[in-house]
C-alpha cells in the first residue's frame, strides 16, 4: 500500500509547519517577562492539547457512528481506534511538556491539580480502551464494546476542559477558547501568532498520523481475517485427512 | 536563554516521539502492504 500524492503533500506540509514552528517558537519569539523563555514549551503544548481534544474528538464520532444501526461500519471502528491511538500518544506528551513545564513555574513536576488530574485519567482511560481493543471476539460485538467504551471514555473530555472553571486550579484558565477571551485573546502579537501555528502545524500532522494509521488498522485487520480464513482451512484438511 | 535544559528536554521529547512513532507506522505498514499480493491492497484514503 503506497501513500497517495495529497497524503505526501500533508506530510510534507506538516514538517515544514512543524520546522517553521521551531523557529518561530525559540528564536524569534520574545521571552516572556515572567515565564522567561519556559514560555516557549507552551507552543508546543496548547497545540497538542488541541490535538489531543481533536483526536478523541474523531474517536467519538467514530464510535457514534458505528453504534449507529443506519452508519455501521467496520471503517468507523477502526477510524475511532487509529484517532485514540494518536490522541494517547498527545496526551502522553501534553503531560510530559507540561510537567516540564509546571518544574520551570511552578516549581513541581506533578501536583494533584484539577486539570492535571483529570487529564492524567484520561490517559488511563483511553490506554484502557486501546487494551480492550485487543480482547479477542466476533468483529461486531467487539466494534461495539470498543464503541461503547470509547464512549465511555469521552466523557471525561469536556470535564478537562472546564476542571480550570469547575475547581479552583494552579492550571491558568483557557488562554484561547475561553468565551470572553476568544476575540480577544489574554496574549498578543507573535507570541499569540506562534501558538496558532502550532495549532496549525500539529493538526497537519494529526491528519497524516490518521491517515497512515488508519491504513494501517486496515492492513491489520485483513491480516488479522486472513490468518483466521487460513487456519479455518487447516483445520479443514486436516478433518478430512483425519491426521491432526 | 534561560531554561535550557528544560526546553532541550521539552522540545527533544516531543519531536523525538513524534518521529519514532510516524516511522513505526510508515514501517509496519509497508511491512504488512508487502505481504499481500498487490491485486488485494487496499484503495487509497478514504
Amino acid at each position: 500500500m503506497s501513500s497517495g500524492i495529497g497524503t505526501r503533500v500533508l506530510g510534507v506540509a506538516a514538517v515544514a509547519s512543524l520546522a517553521v514552528l521551531a523557529v518561530m517558537a525559540l528564536v524569534i519569539t520574545p521571552a516572556d517577562v515572567n515565564q522567561l523563555d519556559a514560555v516557549r514549551l507552551i507552543y508546543i503544548h496548547v497545540p497538542m492539547a488541541t490535538v489531543m481534544y481533536v483526536a478523541f474528538g474523531v474517536t467519538a464520532l467514530g464510535s457514534i457512528l458505528y453504534l449507529l444501526p443506519r452508519t455501521r461500519a467496520r471503517k468507523w471502528d477502526l477510524l475511532a481506534g487509529a484517532a485514540a491511538e494518536i490522541g494517547v500518544v498527545f496526551t502522553g506528551l501534553v503531560l510530559v511538556s507540561g510537567s516540564i513545564w509546571g518544574r520551570t513555574t511552578w516549581g513541581v513536576w506533578w501536583t494533584w491539580d484539577a486539570r492535571l488530574t483529570t487529564t492524567a485519567v484520561l490517559f488511563v482511560l483511553f490506554l484502557g480502551y486501546l487494551a480492550l481493543r485487543r480482547v479477542g471476539g466476533d468483529v461486531d460485538a467487539r466494534a461495539k464494546r470498543n464503541s461503547i467504551a470509547a464512549l465511555a471514555a469521552c466523557i471525561d473530555l469536556p470535564i478537562v476542559h472546564k476542571s480550570v472553571e469547575w475547581w479552583r486550579t494552579l492550571h491558568q484558565k483557557s488562554s484561547l477558547l475561553d468565551e470572553q477571551t476568544f476575540l480577544h485573546p489574554h496574549i498578543h502579537g507573535s507570541m499569540y501568532w506562534t501558538v496558532m501555528l502550532g495549532i496549525g502545524a500539529f493538526l497537519l500532522l494529526f491528519a497524516w498520523l490518521l491517515i497512515n494509521r488508519y491504513r494501517l488498522a486496515k492492513l491489520e485487520d485483513r491480516m488479522e481475517d486472513e490468518g483466521l480464513e487460513r487456519a479455518i482451512a487447516e483445520r479443514r484438511a486436516e478433518a478430512l485427512t483425519g491426521s491432526p | 536563554m534561560t531554561h535550557v535544559g528544560y526546553l532541550i528536554a521539552g522540545y527533544g521529547a516531543t519531536f523525538a516521539v513524534l518521529a519514532s512513532y510516524s516511522a513505526w507506522i510508515v514501517g509496519k505498514k509497508r511491512a504488512l502492504a508487502r505481504e499481500l499480493p498487490s491485486e488485494e491492497r487496499e484503495p487509497r484514503w478514504p
